[in-house]
């Protein structure tokens, strides 16, 4: 499904990406590790399309289509979701407004009839059922006084609406308590099938016990310098990243 | 010819004009709108047409726009065109007490003021002026012609307008809308004059609403004084939309006693050059006063907001706020001043303008102003000028959203604070339709008018 190849990345000058190789199929989890500053989260924004991002080599095709030549909106008509790290308040711009054009517009490229707002509102608030979402936060502008658990959760809730093919799910853990992080994962699991497939970018392992990954990376240096199976995160936990950098000389 | 001398030039024609037509002016007009003529003109002539030299003109040079050969529109003509007919394409389903004004002038024919509660008086103020002048008796008190050249001008050549009354403790439940039309068979100047007083504890809306029916060049210069009694309430709603070879000066002067709330709200869809002035004195304890406005405008078009408010009394309030989007190489400007003056303590006085530039080449002066003569007050100001944000930008991207149409939600979202404080609700949906059209480089003004001026 996706399929990233030498991949380099510099951001006003500065290498952040040294040449990263990574194959997923679908129904596959991926967990990518790392210490701060590692690289994940510029490796979830180039793959979300943020501009700001300059690729000096390699590429990344996304269902055989090379996906870095496509704009933000193309990605993600063509199944690519990011959970943000720090999703942005936009005062003004209703949440109704705002998935009821995002869901038609995905509706409208897959040649199907847009939704009326009735059909609309009976599709939202099944999805809200499924992070518990406070069917007020809907009546808010985006993410517009959410707290920081809400806007998680009002992530993973545009998720379950959009049904994409590839989800990045960019930090989603940060700043949740243990029942918000238990409603998150179970929303995302609870939307995984054997067509989909998910990167987990995250600092700690605690994530990975709800939403448990097939593959676990080790980015480091803008390399990935270990891939394995779940149990890595488990080794991660217990002997933090230190033991990585020795292990690899670094 | 040298710049000195064309300047020169200029107020000679209109001194020749004046000069021309003072008779006529004078002939048919009652004594209170006549007192003030000469003295007006007088006071026109030491000013001056304003140019970038005059302090509360800094951002706006008016010279060019006096330059055309315009025909004055001194007298009543008739009107020609179905008035009703060209009504279409303004805020319809509203329900209104409508009256209409053309080039300056009230008109009865084809009104719908329909039944206005016990007292109420809507009419012309020509005609006032000659049946009830008592009720002028603070005409020209508010708009001092000493002080602008556009309130002398207006104040010298004042033949007609609006006149609205609202008498003590009377509310009325629908708002009153003026439609002003600007119509004649050659490139013209307007001059009006209006005058609003609303009485201890009266409540009404007024919506004015300035457009052009054909494409001649324009000047209009209207002058409005509105007096708000004791414990009233007074919103005023003004929708600009006018082509792009007009220039709209409007100046509108606000009084109000004690315990009372005034509103302006101004939404500048379209227009070549326009001018706003306005000037509040809060001249009795807790009045509240609230200014408004937001502007969409692009190509060469000019917009200039110049508000003043003066805390005359202590334990008022006063808040300012002002949006403006500017596209391709329009110009736009903000001064806005707060002056509280001694022992008006206790004064809250808040002012904010915020402006988004679509393109580098569109530019904003911003300046606010303020002068403070007492010692125990709030006063807050801010001004932001800056382009989209593109980070929100991006949240609405990476859902697949087009960028056009996700910059045009973010425009919308910028205007939309200050559509919000449109108290009517079918004015403010209608508004909201009229700014997203906007935005969206459809044509909002008229879109289903009769007239089919592409401008």
């Amino acid at each position: 499904m996706l399929s990233i190849k030498n991949l380099y990345v510099s951001i006003e000058g500065k290498e952040i990406l040294k040449g990263i190789n990574l194959e997923i199929k679908p129904g596959e989890i991926h967990a990518i590790m790392g210490p701060n500053g590692s690289g994940k989260s510029t490796l979830a924004n180039v793959l979300a399309g943020k501009e700001e991002y300059e690729v000096t080599e390699g590429e990344i095709t996304f269902m055989g289509e090379d996906l870095l030549e496509m704009a933000p909106e193309e990605r993600a008509l063509k199944g690519v979701f990011m959970s943000f790290q720090y999703p942005v308040e936009i005062p003004g711009v209703p949440m109704v407004n705002f998935l009821k054009t995002a869901v038609n517009e995905l509706r409208k490229y897959r040649g199907e009839e847009e939704l009326t707002a009735g059909e609309f509102l009976k599709l939202m608030r099944e999805k809200k059922e499924l992070v518990e979402l406070d069917t007020q936060l809907t009546n808010r502008s985006v993410n517009e006084g959410f707290s920081g658990g809400e806007k998680k959760k009002n992530e993973i809730f545009q998720m379950a609406l959009l049904e994409p093919k590839l989800s990045i799910l960019d930090e989603t853990d940060s700043g949740l308590d243990i029942d918000a992080l238990k409603r998150v994962a179970h929303g995302v699991n609870a939307l995984r099938n054997p067509e989909n497939a998910t990167i987990v970018v995250t600092h700690y392992q605690r994530l990975l016990e709800y939403i448990v990954p097939d593959f676990v990376h080790v980015l480091y240096q803008g390399k990935i310098v270990k891939s394995s199976g779940k149990e890595l995160a488990f080794e991660l936990e217990e002997k933090g990243y230190d033991w990585i950098k020795q292990e690899n000389g670094l | 010819m040298s710049v000195v001398a064309e300047k020169a030039d200029l107020s000679l024609k209109y001194t020749a004009h004046y000069n021309e037509v003072k008779e006529g002016l004078l002939e048919d007009s009652a004594d209170i709108l006549n007192a003030p003529r000469n003295q007006a003109f007088r006071d026109f002539v030491s000013q001056g047409i304003p140019t970038r030299k005059f302090e509360n003109y800094k951002y706006t040079n008016l010279q060019p726009a006096f330059i055309p050969e315009y025909s004055f529109m001194h007298r009543r003509e008739p009107v020609e065109v179905d008035l009703n007919n060209a009504f279409r394409c303004d805020v319809p389903q509203l329900d209104t007490h409508l009256a209409y004004i053309f080039n300056g002038w009230f008109y009865d024919r084809g009104s719908q003021v329909g039944n206005l509660p016990e007292g109420v008086i809507l009419e012309s103020i020509e005609k006032i002026a000659h049946e009830k002048p008592e009720l002028l008796a603070k005409y020209a008190t508010l708009a001092k012609t000493g002080d602008d050249p556009l309130v002398a001008l207006n104040t010298a050549f004042a033949k007609d307008g609006y006149f609205l009354y609202v008498p003590k403790n009377t509310v009325l439940e629908k708002p009153i809308q003026l439609i002003n039309f600007l119509q004649a068979e050659k490139d013209a100047f307007v001059t009006q004059r209006n005058f609003i007083y609303v009485e201890e504890g009266a409540n009404v809306q007024v919506i004015s609403c300035d457009h052009t029916l054909n494409l001649n060049t324009y000047l209009n210069n209207s002058v409005t004084e509105i007096f708000v009694g004791p414990n009233a309430s007074f919103e005023f709603y003004t929708l600009q939309n006018q082509h792009n070879s007009t220039t709209n000066l409007n100046s509108v002067f606000i009084s109000q006693s004690r315990d009372s709330k005034a509103t302006t709200h101004y939404a500048t869809l379209h227009g070549g050059l326009i001018r706003n002035n306005l000037k509040y004195i809060l001249d009795g304890e807790n009045a509240e006063a609230n200014l408004f406005g937001m502007a969409f405008i692009d190509r060469k078009q000019h917009v200039d907001n110049f508000t003043q408010v003066v805390h005359a009394k202590p334990h008022c309030q006063s808040n300012q706020f002002y949006k403006n989007v500017l596209d391709d190489e329009a110009t736009g400007a903000f001064a806005g001043r707060i002056h509280v003056v001694r022992d008006a303590q206790k004064t809250n006085a808040f002012q904010r303008n915020n402006n988004l530039l679509l393109t580098d080449k569109a530019t904003m002066q911003t300046k606010p102003q303020l002068i403070i003569d007492a010692d125990d007050v709030k006063c807050s100001h801010g001004a932001t000028v800056g382009q989209i944000d593109e980070e929100a930008l991006f949240y609405l991207r990476a859902r697949g959203i087009e960028e056009s149409k996700a910059r045009l939600m973010m425009m919308n979202a910028f205007a939309y604070e200050v559509v919000q404080r449109i108290n009517i609700e079918p004015l403010r949906n209608r508004i909201n339709e009229l700014v997203d059209k906007r935005l969206k480089g459809e044509v909002a003004r008229c879109h289903d008018c009769a007239y089919n001026c592409d401008c």
